[in-house]
């Protein structure tokens, strides 16, 4: 990573042209259609993408249409970060053979929560431990939401999905979100961050600087899901504000291991008085909808609680405890 | 280029032939995981990237699924890309498989032929690629480790020929040709870097009616592996079926061509005959078993019985109408399966045999041997009933039984 920081004014952002072009067909209040538009004006130079199976490679890329003034390519839903090792190593021995132009290509390797968390782990554990010079860009709208909205190991404790529902005797999902950007920073990263894309500005810096990195890095972007959170599409961007605000989702990144806060959450870490409690992210959003039942009580609190523990345990690893 | 170049015996085990003609194709990227028969394919490849003798980037992959799709990626960038594998390894890329033809990209593989779990065995049987019969990739088996070494070569002109552009792979009979040493003759580096060239990129039309490299290029973005609904689907498919079809002449072409160069060719690229011109009763395999049938033919021929066998090489596309032909005189065939279609009435083979030779006038009579399951050896003497059946047919004028299990304990 180049030591010194990116900078960039709105203008230039808005300017600069878009690598993810609009009439793809993402729904009304896709978060995740908007941080891969944000993600692609953080490009340096030329860039590969890679995209597992998911809703941004199905409404990106139906033949014979396509958002990507960008090379890009699909194979697979557990392959975003193998393809990523492929194109990788296939630039860098045509590079040395002379077969391409290009001084530097960079790589993305795109993938929601089911491509990264769950079915894709594998390939991207992987990748990572060989050193693959690529970005991993985790959108995460906490379930499997192509499909139909069913749990992954990315949706949060008590959410109600298709495969977990809210039901009579089991309240939504009983299992807690897999911690996996800490997982990531376990594989010796040089860089992992978690970003909202309410804070675009941290977003596209991110990027950069998950781009600028010689090696693997991870980036882990909360992405709200209105269909699959069942939540008004007019919000989605409100509701990653929230996600930060309640420090469900705090925004940090990791150099070398070495936690720090981001700015909103940093804030919250020095002024606690102005951490929201949990509810008033859940609430509105159709997926917590039966937390708030006053027999589902002790879930809301339980929320409430691994929100607090976990933030606890963050600002441990950021030293501000 | 220079005729029957100068070559150079070497013993080789099967698995080494495959990568030292790998090494000499000059691939670009190689992605790969170790797996029991293939292991020494990998290996030998790391000891070539290890001691500075390639110039190709080796990715230790963490698992076969993820080695296919780092190398579709890798062709898909442009680069030349070579996979090994067998057995559970090949079955856990079963999804990418069909990806890579779908993708068009000519990426070769050596398939080191190995049994199915379960029950669990390490040994040679046409199970794991016959699985794969319709997942759009050319399969073709060696006879022997020239062959395997030869035809390596071979797979990546004919994968990459612009009128192809699929993916192929080159089966080798697990530990009966990939451990087993043999004489090998080989070429000199430069001459295969020279035959097989740098890759070329078609040039595909665009959206925007501009012809571009097909290939991730940064100054000519392309959208690859989309996702196409009911309005194109179809029509990728029918493509695939085209390529295959052209597949049947340059494979064609290939083995005449480096037929020239070496002086060894495999039949017509297709299928390899042998004493077929006036048999009247023959055995159609695949792979290492027609070496020993070779034998067993000339035995016959010796004691004047009219014995042929017809050795299929490319497997898919499969060769019908060039079968129907090498078999027209043919009364009775016997068709070897060294794998099973489970409750389908005969192995793979002998199904595709049928289907070819439905329309053969007049028909022969058409059986089927199953044999060789989990490396089951299969003696010469067994392997000559199989010809005496088929005196016993054409003197009955009928089957009794159409599906037999050689070397079977009932």
């Amino acid at each position: 990573m180049t030591t010194q920081e990116w900078k960039f004014t709105s203008k230039e952002i808005a300017n600069k042209p878009d690598l993810f072009l609009p009439g793809h067909r993402a729904c009304a209040g896709c978060v995740p259609a908007t941080v891969l538009k944000l993600v692609m004006k953080a490009t340096r130079g030329p860039t590969i993408v890679t995209e597992a199976t998911g809703c941004m490679e199905v409404v990106s890329s139906i033949y014979p249409y396509t958002s990507w003034a960008t090379p890009w390519l699909h194979t697979a839903f557990e392959t975003a970060a193998a393809n990523a090792s492929g194109i990788e190593a296939a630039l860098k021995i045509m590079k040395k053979k002379g077969r391409i132009s290009q001084e530097h290509v960079d790589v993305i390797a795109i993938a929601g929560d089911g491509g990264t968390f769950d079915i894709g782990f594998q390939a991207l554990s992987g990748a990572v431990e060989r050193g693959h010079d690529f970005l991993f860009l985790l959108y995460d709208n906490e379930a499997y939401m192509n499909t139909g909205i069913q749990r992954s190991s990315g949706t949060p404790h008590g959410a109600a999905t298709t495969t977990s529902p809210a039901g009579s005797s089991v309240p939504g999902k009983l299992e807690y979100k897999k911690p996996l950007a800490d997982i990531m920073i376990a594989h010796n990263m040089e860089y992992v961050a978690t970003a909202s894309p309410y804070y675009w500005r941290d977003l596209i810096t991110k990027v950069r600087k998950g781009l600028e990195v010689e090696g693997p890095a991870f980036l882990h972007v909360f992405a709200p899901c209105p269909r699959g959170w069942r939540s008004n599409p007019a919000k989605s961007i409100e509701y990653s504000k929230l996600a930060v605000e309640t420090c469900v989702f705090p925004i940090w990144e990791a150099v070398n291991g070495n936690y720090k806060l981001s700015s909103p959450s940093k804030l919250l870490s020095l002024a606690p008085q102005k951490k929201k409690p949990v509810s008033d992210y859940l609430k509105g959003q159709g997926r917590f909808r039966h937390m708030f039942k006053p027999e589902n009580k002790a879930l809301l609190d339980e929320v409430q609680n691994i929100t607090d523990k976990r933030w606890e345990q963050l600002l441990k690893k950021c030293n501000l405890s | 280029m220079v005729k029957n170049l100068k070559q150079k015996m070497v013993a080789l085990a099967g698995d080494q032939a495959v990568a030292f003609a790998a090494k000499q194709s000059d691939v670009d990227v190689v992605a790969a995981y170790p797996i029991t028969p293939q292991t020494i394919i990998v290996e030998q490849f790391s000891e070539y990237v290890a001691n500075g003798e390639v110039e190709t980037e080796f990715i230790c992959t963490e698992s076969e699924h993820s080695a296919m799709a780092a190398s579709i990626a890798a062709s898909a960038t442009g680069a030349r890309a070579f996979t090994a594998s067998a057995s559970a390894g090949l079955a856990l890329m079963h999804e990418m498989l069909f990806v890579a033809s779908g993708c068009r990209v000519p990426v070769v593989m050596a398939i080191a032929n190995r049994a199915l779990s379960a029950p669990l065995n390490i040994h040679g049987d046409h199970s794991d690629s016959m699985a794969q019969r319709d997942s759009g990739w050319i399969q073709m088996y060696a006879e022997n480790s020239q062959e395997a070494y030869d035809s390596i070569i071979q797979a990546f002109k004919i994968a990459e020929n612009s009128n192809v552009l699929l993916p192929v792979m080159v089966g080798l009979d697990g530990f009966t040709l990939s451990h087993t040493l043999e004489n090998v003759e080989t070429f000199s580096d430069e001459t295969v870097k020279e035959y097989v060239g740098i890759r070329k990129i078609a040039n595909v039309l665009t959206h925007e009616g501009k012809l571009a490299p097909f290939r991730l290029d940064p100054k000519n973005p392309m959208t690859m592996g989309p996702i196409a609904l009911q309005n194109y689907y179809f029509e990728f498919k029918r493509q695939q079926e085209e390529a295959m079809s052209n597949a049947l002449m340059v494979i064609q072409n290939v083995n005449k061509e480096y037929g020239e160069l070496s002086g060894r060719k495999y039949g017509n690229g297709l299928i390899d005959e042998y004493y077929l011109k006036d048999a009247e009763i023959a055995v159609i395999c695949i792979g290492s078993t027609a070496g020993t049938m070779k034998t067993i033919v000339d035995q016959l021929r010796k004691e004047g019985i009219k014995a042929g066998l017809l050795r299929i090489r490319t497997f898919r596309p499969f060769p019908s109408e060039y079968i129907r032909t090498a078999l027209s005189n043919v009364k009775a065939i016997a068709v070897m399966d060294k794998s099973m279609s489970f409750g389908g009435n005969g192995g793979p083979t002998f199904h595709e045999i049928r289907n070819a030779l439905y329309d053969s006038n007049p028909r022969p009579f058409i059986v089927n041997y199953i044999y060789g399951l989990g490396g089951r050896d299969t003696s010469p003497t067994q392997l000559r009933t199989i010809y005496s059946d088929l005196q016993q047919i054409l003197t009955k004028q009928t089957i009794d039984q159409s599906i037999k299990y050689l070397g079977l304990r009932e």
